[in-house]
């Protein structure tokens, strides 16, 4: 095999929520696998270029990715435009996600190059959603949750979208947990950070965190100034580091 | 940040995206990261209308000061505004804002 493995991306249609079509966008990598899974769920800035580019990072990995638009119900266009769309509609709900989300792991778990392991990513709110998704759901091997916003929530912020803070349904977590974190950052701030850390630990769920100084929120997006080469880059190394630990079979 | 600071008022007008106008029916002022302007964390306005596709909005990504400077400047025009209403229909107006031209 070449240094470089090549890979198919496609766009597929799968059953979301309430058995609604929405598309995802999967790249699968060249060679017989079997292939661990990862699915990847988006953030505030919907289904973004940065979004499709990280599925074909980890399938350049090796890994089957998949990532579902989660904002496909508000419309079709520009993912920027679709995402102001659905910051005026007060965003998605979160029994919506899981729903969407079970569908892409199931698509995982069909695939017949699949090793039977599927990691589930997400960053800003889909690390926020990734967390809510392995704690409520128990089909998942291993969660990387980077920044997640609103994991800790106060009782004026929940509402008929986020009715439960995600801290609170930390009991449930079925998988080890991965958080990567900025010490810059303001949401999450180090103070939730902390609060998160000790909930994981109270109820005794096995997890890594990695908080990182002179980074802010979202310090792996390139394209932005928040981008931190340094932090971005040991954070990708534990990513998969963790990846491969749990999700090799 | 990943914030939950969003504000949804009705909107009655019209506003321009390439050549093309449309009407509004929403404004939207958040404050999170920029998606776009090469900023940390910034103020948005979208002025939208929720009944068209995602693309019917204009958006605007400004830094917090630049913002305050904008908010000044429309309450200045406000008060100028009703100033004028006031002194061209005789109403619609507080009668604090009422003064002889």
């Amino acid at each position: 095999m070449s240094y470089y493995r090549g890979m198919t991306c496609e766009n597929i249609s799968i059953k979301g929520d309430r058995g609604t079509s929405i598309t995802a966008y999967v790249a699968k990598p060249s060679g017989p696998g079997p292939f661990p899974g990862v699915v990847l769920v988006h953030h505030l800035p919907g289904w973004s270029e940065f979004y499709i580019e990280t599925t074909r990072r980890f399938a350049h990995h090796g890994y089957l990715a998949i990532c579902a638009n989660l904002y496909e119900r508000t419309g079709q266009g520009n993912p920027d435009d679709v995402a102001a769309k659905v910051r005026a509609e007060g965003g998605i709900s979160d029994a919506q996600m899981l729903g969407d989300t079970e569908a892409a792991v199931k698509w995982m778990r069909a695939q017949p190059n699949h090793n039977g392991k599927v990691g589930i990513f997400g960053s800003c709110s889909g690390g926020r959603h990734a967390f809510i998704y392995a704690c409520q759901k128990k089909d998942v091997d291993a969660c990387v949750e980077l920044w997640g916003g609103r994991v800790v929530m106060g009782k004026e912020e929940l509402n008929e979208k986020t009715p439960v803070a995600p801290i609170d349904m930390t009991r449930g977590l079925c998988c080890p947990l991965l958080g990567l974190f900025g010490n810059d950052d303001r949401a999450p701030s180090p103070e939730q950070v902390n609060l998160h850390e000790a909930e994981l630990k109270k109820h005794g769920k096995p997890h890594e965190f990695h908080r990182y100084d002179g980074a802010g929120h979202g310090f792996f997006y390139w394209h932005r100034p928040l981008y931190r080469p340094e932090q971005a880059m040991d954070g990708w190394s534990k990513v998969f580091a963790f990846f491969g630990r749990h999700l090799a079979k | 940040m990943c914030t939950s600071i969003v504000e949804v008022v009705r909107a009655e007008g019209m506003a321009k995206r390439e050549d093309q106008w449309f009407p509004l029916t929403h404004s939207v002022v958040a404050y999170d990261h920029a998606r776009h302007a090469q900023l940390g964390d910034v103020i948005t306005l979208d002025f939208i209308n929720t009944a068209l596709e995602p693309g019917a909005r204009a958006g605007i990504e400004l830094t917090l000061e630049a913002a305050r400077e904008l908010r000044a400047a429309l309450d200045r025009a406000i008060v100028a505004a009703e100033f004028e209403e006031a002194e061209v229909r005789g109403k619609g107006a507080l009668p604090s804002l009422i003064r002889a031209a």
